[in-house]
């Protein structure tokens, strides 16, 4: 048997379970999933069908109720707090729908915080805070604090955040859902360049634009993935020709 | 087309090629490339109907060519076009049609139909994407038209999600 590169995140047969009022409220039933290094999956499914749930297991923020996490080919569920929080700020980037940036810092000082806890030097954090603060087009806010920023200036600055240490794995939980179009082609091109350097990406989100970027869609639909699979692969059209994409009446 | 070219007369009179330059230069790749051939196909019809009128305009060393203008009654048809609401972009849906004849049918799997679709309009939103970065900046028009195709297909998405929760 020839020896393959572990997968940057697999789950088996995992399960969450909430207790509403002693009623046992299954959120994910049983998911298998696996993720190759470098590898962009979109997460896709209408709300309740337990999206959310299953990246904040993977990423260690929720418990899971049985099944098995492993990340870079090592045993994560089992994990106690503090050797979960240290995987975490080597391995994972985390950007949530809710940014939580430090309110009294700067937005440079937001950005750099991640690659400094994990062990960067001083000069190589703030030369990944310029390059990403840069290619989101927030350079000139680096100095505000994120009270002073729109919403969708504190979401591109939690990107940025939570690409500081380049992590192994990217989770995302609806990263385009406060941006306008102009603001999510940013987004979305981070994205591009960030896999292209070969970070994996899991992405929960409703935007088909941005899931249609992604190698491979998942849909779950009550906690079970229904569908698994490329979107590439119905393209059928010759470059350089629209086609009939846009169709005009008259 | 024949809307598009009666309001593309109404700023100038033109002939055939001029109109097919003037369609490419707003639509830019957002808009299929008009064949010449549907032009005067569509142009000689406009005209054996009254709409426009054409007017022979000599050439030096060149055959004439046919230059077209706008009739009263092109101007009428063409403010009653654009005056009067239209009708939205699809009131008719080929794959709900599929999906709700599919259990009579007995042969296809509804979860893998909805699967299926998705991928598709994922694929589509993919070319939209590709199209949008393809497209000059300056071109708002194009841009616009890509950027209602891709609300559109995401509420397609939207709505087979529903499908999907509805008919499982």
């Amino acid at each position: 048997m020839t020896p393959s590169v572990a997968p940057v995140v697999e789950t088996v047969n995992l399960v969450k379970i909430y207790q509403d009022g002693g009623v046992p409220v299954p959120a994910v039933r049983g998911v298998d999933l696996r993720v190759s290094p470098g590898e962009f999956v979109a997460v896709m499914g209408p709300s309740g069908s337990g999206k959310s749930t299953l990246v904040h297991m993977i990423g260690g923020l929720e418990t899971r109720t049985s099944g098995e996490i492993w990340l870079d080919g090592q045993r994560a569920d089992t994990l106690n707090e503090s050797a979960w929080a240290l995987l975490r700020r080597r391995r994972i980037g985390f950007v949530f729908q809710f940014f939580n940036l430090v309110a009294n810092m700067t937005v440079a000082d937001n950005v750099e915080l991640p690659a400094l806890l994990a062990g960067a030097s001083t000069r190589e954090a703030r030369r990944r805070r310029e390059y990403l603060l840069g290619e989101l087009g927030l350079t000139a806010r680096a100095d505000a604090a994120p009270s002073q920023l729109a919403g969708g200036e504190q979401q591109r600055v939690a990107l940025a955040r939570a690409l500081a240490n380049e992590p192994s794995l990217l989770l995302a939980d609806e990263p385009t859902g406060n941006l306008d179009s102009r603001n999510t082609r940013d987004v979305l091109r981070l994205l591009g360049e960030v896999h292209r350097e070969g970070q994996a990406i899991i992405l929960v989100t409703h935007d088909a634009r941005v899931a249609s970027l992604a190698d491979r869609v998942v849909s779950l639909l009550d906690g079970q993935i229904v569908d698994d699979g490329g979107t590439g692969l119905v393209r059928r059209r010759p470059k350089g020709s629209a086609g009939d994409v846009v169709e005009l009446r008259g | 087309m024949r809307l598009t070219l009666l309001a593309l007369l109404a700023k100038e009179p033109a002939h055939g090629y001029e109109l097919k330059q003037a369609l490419e230069q707003i639509f830019g790749s957002a808009y299929p490339s008009p064949n010449i051939g549907q032009i005067y196909v569509t142009l000689g019809r406009l005209e054996k109907d009254g709409l426009v009128r054409a007017v022979d305009v000599e050439q030096s060393n060149r055959p004439n060519k046919k230059v077209y203008y706008l009739t009263a009654a092109g101007r009428e048809i063409l403010d009653t076009w654009v005056g009067e609401p239209t009708e939205g972009p699809r009131v008719r849906d080929e794959f709900f049609m599929k999906l709700v004849l599919a259990p009579m049918t007995g042969i296809a799997d509804r979860m893998v139909m909805i699967n299926r679709q998705r991928r598709h309009y994922l694929g589509l939103m993919r070319d939209l994407n590709e199209l949008a970065e393809r497209t000059d900046p300056e071109n708002h028009v194009a841009l616009l038209l890509v950027e209602g195709a891709m609300l559109h297909l995401q509420a397609d998405l939207d709505w087979l999600e529903r499908c999907q929760e509805d008919l499982s």
